[in-house]
């Protein structure tokens, strides 16, 4: 394949993928990598980079339309970045520990844990009482509702800021945004509101990102070649998946592309152990 | 000026940065597949890329004669530099709250951050 077919060819697959990831709310990013990988060879390290790359700017595009809304809570997201951010420079450094054959088989073992919770329904059940911690941080507050701003209480601080740490640490590891462990922490451990949950933890993405990518940079996993297609398609399909959002999350499409990405994360656990990556 | 007007100013901010990072590496990618884009793309064996372009001081630095994967490099630092710029505008804000708990805290971020951007990781 010349340099030009490969580039459209990536740039379609990364616009689709970040379209879906949009509308599922999966994310783009982990669906880029299995594919690069399996259907067009692209050795992991590659994938992964080009993949964070396109998670900071997935998250930073849809940043923009939550900050106005005034859903997220800049104080929590900041205290929890301490964990996400030294996590994801584990993780980042891992890579170079850990062989490809385990990265890939770590990579499918996460994504069909995503692509099961972005199928499963999910219950709201906010904080009754707060940690004193979450007291003592200032960490509670309060969104926007249809009479007013609502107050939220803020549970079990140290447990979510343990679970931060992992999804940092995946994040670096595996070049994903890991949004899904982000929001469970925040959600169901420390028990925020969904909608705080999902904006602040979009917040926080970005950053967590950026910790690993000076270590992927340093390193070679960002080569132009491949981040360039994967970085522009995911950012269009994302901003044309986030105008339908409204209108079409439905769990038809959601259980679609989670059963896709399920089977792609079946291959990419597959390849690990036949030691084809 | 007042907190939502200042929110919208953010976000404002964060759309203009993703939109020119986003030219840059759309540029620098043209003008790739111009120059070279009948060259065959092998990625399935992992080789680092030329060490210039593998640290934000020389990818800067090499702007002065800039050639395709430099300007895409470039673009995508610009996109690596949003959450950054984001988390600096916070340590400001939470100065002028006078909250230096929080401070303290973006602080220790940024500090994160610096380590991994600004130290060459072998």
């Amino acid at each position: 394949m010349n340099a030009a077919t490969f580039s459209a060819v990536v740039y379609g697959i990364s616009a689709l993928a970040g379209f879906l990831g949009a509308l599922t709310g999966l994310g783009g990013g982990v669906v880029v990598t299995p594919v690069l990988t399996t259907l067009l060879g692209v050795d992991l390290h590659y994938a992964i980079g080009a993949s964070l790359v396109s998670v900071i700017a997935t998250s930073s595009g849809a940043a923009a339309a939550y900050v106005r809304e005034g859903f997220s809570n800049i104080r929590a997201g900041m205290f929890l970045e301490i964990a996400t951010t030294l996590g994801a420079v584990a993780g980042a450094h891992l890579t170079t520990v850990l062989p490809g054959s385990t990265l890939a088989i770590i990579f499918g073992a996460v994504l069909l844990y995503s692509a099961w919770h972005s199928i499963r329904a999910r219950k709201e059940g906010p904080a009754t009482k707060s940690d004193p911690l979450a007291v003592r941080l200032r960490v509670e507050g309060s969104y926007p509702g249809p009479e007013g701003p609502i107050q939220y209480r803020v549970d079990r601080v140290k447990g979510g800021f343990s679970l931060m740490f992992v999804a940092g640490l995946l994040s670096g590891l595996l070049g994903i945004g890991s949004g899904a462990m982000k929001v469970i922490a925040m959600d169901q451990v420390m028990r925020f509101p969904f909608k705080v949950s999902t904006t602040t933890s979009n917040f926080m993405i970005g950053v967590t990102a950026a910790a690993s990518a000076g270590i992927y940079l340093s390193r070679g996993y960002i080569d132009p070649g491949v981040a360039m297609p994967v970085m522009l398609g995911v950012l269009t399909g994302s901003l044309l998946g986030a105008r339908q959002l409204v209108v079409s999350r439905t769990r038809l499409l959601r259980l679609v592309f989670g059963g896709v990405v399920g089977v792609l994360a079946l291959e990419m656990i597959y390849r690990g152990f036949r030691g084809g990556m | 000026m007042s907190d939502q007007q200042l929110e919208k100013m953010i976000g404002n901010l964060l759309r203009a940065g993703v939109l020119l990072s986003a030219a840059v590496v759309l540029a620098g990618g043209v003008w790739l597949l111009l120059d070279c884009g009948r060259e065959r793309a092998d990625y399935s064996r992992f080789q680092p890329p030329a060490a210039s372009l593998r640290s934000p001081a020389r990818v800067a630095a090499g702007l002065a004669h800039p050639n395709p994967p430099d300007l895409i490099q470039f673009g995508l630092l610009l996109l690596i530099a949003i959450p950054v710029t984001r988390v600096i505008l916070c340590l400001i804000a939470f100065s002028f709250e006078r909250d230096p708990m929080y401070a303290v805290m973006t602080l220790i971020v940024l500090a994160v951050l610096a380590y991994s951007l600004a130290i060459p990781h072998g």
